[in-house]
């Protein structure tokens, strides 16, 4: 056991902690779930890019820094602490890009991976679809076959796509075969969502942010180069993705430790001993949180794979997030509904234990693959 | 960084695995309790402590003897989750966590008889409550005066008290005015010490809360209800899933602890507080819930189940429950209220 970092990752704090202070903007910006706050963040991204920090992890011919999974969790540890604006291309950074360096080609790495570090394209996941939600193989949404075009005709929907009323592309899946078992049958395609037949509506979440869009497909014509990882592979391709997805690289430890701070100090305004017991629980779960992920980032370091582990990490991580803001809610009594930080982090806290797989279907992944519980 | 127990550590957990593992099954634990055959548990604990167990924090070739491995605290958590696991009935973060390697600092001559596994060595730091193993430990060590003193169990009076647990065999311990052998004073040594025994006891919560599980998973894929295994319902699945959860997340927590101990980390009473609080809720979740996927079976003591889920309320309730570990950590974050202060005389 050593739980020191290393003079080489101190040295990497320093210098992340040293830009973010000189950089990230005094004022939050507007929400990046509306159209005037999209294009804040983006300006925040691209001042990211150009400072190459917006994909620390990645090779540096592709924009990023090489940097290990020890340097990426200092980096965003610094990154949540300094209040640095919500990362809106985070769906093709966390949840794409590591599809495209497992499984693209790498005409498709080089054309994909630089502009997707620079917010040039900006992708939106297409998986849910109104009939395809925790059942995600009963996607429906076809692509047809047109070898005269040298390509594939995309009918169908997509529904509850994060940001994608702002978004550039789609990555998704899509039935390229109906007569095979439904998890064959599925191929993952990227779309430009300004090719001819495509249809983009807009719709507002829960917290009044326009941050859903519906994708409505109408014969759009996607060469053979966007199909990625091979036809009839789709299955196999996009749950290496829910595991990044679910795992450590969508919610690193510091963003939890961070609202944990927020919440002490929240705390220490309210007087003394205001709801102590929860906020201390509150407190050392974060603290938790990142215990857990140092041991599972240590082992994957090591070579290990952690499968189904990841389903732990999504569990405790949006249970985590909940806990803390309904401890601030109480904190603050009669103050919760003004619209502010806690607010908004609160209503938003209540989409993680749905997005990114339910929490149901992650109870069942943890029961029947880490406990060996039978399927039925 | 690097958060994996290292080898030395995990090949001493192992030893003991394998001795546990042959021979103390839930017979041993049943032996422990009043009438029972103590000398089948001790036999285990002999031969435990020939694989270097009891002596795991004590120095080497201390006082000529051969058993002291010389480990820092970072063997704890690999070691007590183990002993833990198998719910043997002995006082096991007394003697290893903390006991033995008092005694070899203050050069007890018990020391070598408490390293083979000869004498029964039992410590408590909180005053005026029952001591664990009291009621047929050989040494006995309890707080007088401004000190931890060791006794043997002849010159202090023991009153036998029920427990949940009968194989705790608790007593409430009257040290005499004068005598026993002085081992640790002062806030500062006995917060040392109290650390130990809280990380220990957390390790041991963690083993229990895993073997509790373990018996559940295997309960609930054998038994039937309408026509299939009840582990195959979403509701029994979930229940276990939220079990795994908090065992997965208090195991490291206790990792920590252990380094931060061995370390000097300047969070090092903050990090073991945490610990006892994510392994105690851990244990308790795991017993509740254990007993809830067994149906009556689990509401009987014809079935193993409550062996393991009594021991784990009575340490999730030792060396200190988790409110008070969280009440200790809010006056740390500075957050404590009038009531914190008014017991932080009582902060070790």
């Amino acid at each position: 056991m050593d739980l020191t970092w290393s003079p080489e990752e101190e040295e990497f704090r320093q210098e992340a902690r040293g830009w973010l202070a000189a950089n990230v903007p005094g004022n939050p910006l507007p929400s990046g779930d509306t159209r005037e706050g999209f294009a804040a963040h983006l300006e925040w991204e691209r001042t990211l890019f150009e400072a190459r920090w917006s994909v620390v992890s990645w090779p540096e011919a592709y924009g990023g820094r090489d940097a290990s999974l020890w340097q990426w969790l200092v980096f965003e540890d610094e990154y949540h602490r300094a209040g640095a604006p919500a990362r809106v291309t985070q769906n093709g950074i966390f949840l794409l890009a590591p599809t495209v360096f497992a499984f693209g080609t790498q005409e498709q790495q080089r054309r994909i991976l630089p502009r997707m570090a620079a917010a040039e394209d900006l992708w939106a996941q297409g998986w849910s679809e109104p009939g395809a939600g925790s059942d995600l193989a009963a996607i429906r949404s076809r692509a047809v076959r047109d070898e005269g075009a040298g390509g594939w005709r995309l009918t169908g929907q997509k529904t509850w796509t994060t940001r994608g009323a702002f978004c550039t592309h789609l990555f998704g899946l899509f039935r390229t075969d109906p007569e095979a078992e439904r998890h064959r049958g599925l191929t993952y395609f990227l779309v430009p969502l300004d090719a001819p037949g495509v249809t983009v509506r807009g719709f507002e979440r829960l917290d009044g942010d326009e941050g859903f869009a519906e994708v409505f497909l109408d014969d759009v014509l996607v060469p053979d180069a966007d199909v990625l990882g091979g036809v009839g592979e789709g299955w196999r391709v996009a749950m290496a993705t829910t595991g990044s997805e679910r795992g450590l690289t969508l919610r690193s430890p510091g963003r939890f430790l961070h609202t944990a701070d927020r919440l002490l100090d929240l705390a220490r305004t309210k007087g003394p001993g205001a709801h102590r017991d929860r906020v201390v629980q509150s407190w050392i779960e974060a603290q938790a949180y990142e215990l857990f992920t140092l041991e599972q980032v240590t082992s994957i370091v090591e070579g290990r794979q952690i499968g189904a582990e990841s389903s732990l990490n999504k569990l405790f991580w949006s249970q985590l997030d909940i806990a803390l803001h309904e401890t601030a809610n109480d904190l603050l009594g009669p103050e919760a509904e003004v619209d502010g930080p806690w607010s908004r982090g609160f209503l938003f806290s209540l989409a993680g234990p749905i997005y990114a797989g339910t929490n149901e279907i992650q109870r069942n992944i943890v029961a029947e693959r880490l406990l060996g519980l039978p399927r039925r | 960084m690097r958060f994996a127990v290292t080898e030395r550590d995990t090949a001493l957990a192992e030893a003991a695995g394998e001795v546990l593992a042959k021979q103390a099954g839930a017979e041993q634990i049943r032996a422990g309790w009043p009438g029972g055959r103590t000398e089948s548990v001790d036999a285990v604990w002999r031969t435990l402590a020939g694989v270097g167990v009891t002596g795991a924090l004590v120095p080497e070739n201390t006082d000529g003897n051969d058993l002291g491995l010389g480990l820092d605290e970072n063997a704890l958590p690999p070691l007590l989750e183990t002993l833990g696991r198998s719910g043997l009935p002995v006082p096991a973060a007394e003697t290893v966590a903390v006991g033995a390697p008092l005694l070899a600092a203050a050069g007890a001559p018990q020391l070598p008889s408490v390293l083979r596994g000869s004498a029964l060595l039992t410590v408590s730091l909180a005053p005026d409550a029952p001591v664990p193993f009291a009621a047929r430990a050989d040494l006995i060590a309890v707080p007088h005066g401004d000190g931890l003193r060791l006794y043997p169990r002849d010159e202090v009076e023991t009153e036998p008290v029920g427990s949940v647990d009968g194989s705790r065999l608790l007593a409430r311990v009257h040290a005499p005015a004068g005598g026993g052998l002085l081992l640790a004073e002062g806030p500062d040594e006995l917060a040392v010490v109290y650390r130990r025994g809280v990380l220990a006891t957390a390790a041991l919560l963690v083993g229990l809360a895993g073997r509790m599980l373990e018996l559940t998973v295997a309960h609930v894929r054998e038994r039937h209800q309408f026509g299939v295994p009840v582990g195959s319902f979403q509701a029994v699945k979930h229940a276990l899933a939220d079990v795994e959860l908090a065992v997965r997340f208090a195991r490291p927590a206790v990792l920590a602890a252990g380094w931060a101990q061995a370390a000097g980390d300047p969070e090092t009473a903050v990090r073991t507080s945490m610990a006892k609080v994510l392994a105690s809720e851990a244990a308790r979740k795991a017993a509740r819930t254990a007993i809830q996927c067994h149906g009556a079976m689990g509401y009987t003591t014809e079935y193993d189940l409550h062996l393991y889920a009594k021991r784990a309320w009575a340490l999730a309730a030792d060396w200190g429950g988790p409110t008070e570990h969280r009440e200790f950590i809010a006056r740390r974050l500075g957050i404590a209220g009038a009531a914190g202060i008014a017991s932080e005389g009582a902060d070790t």
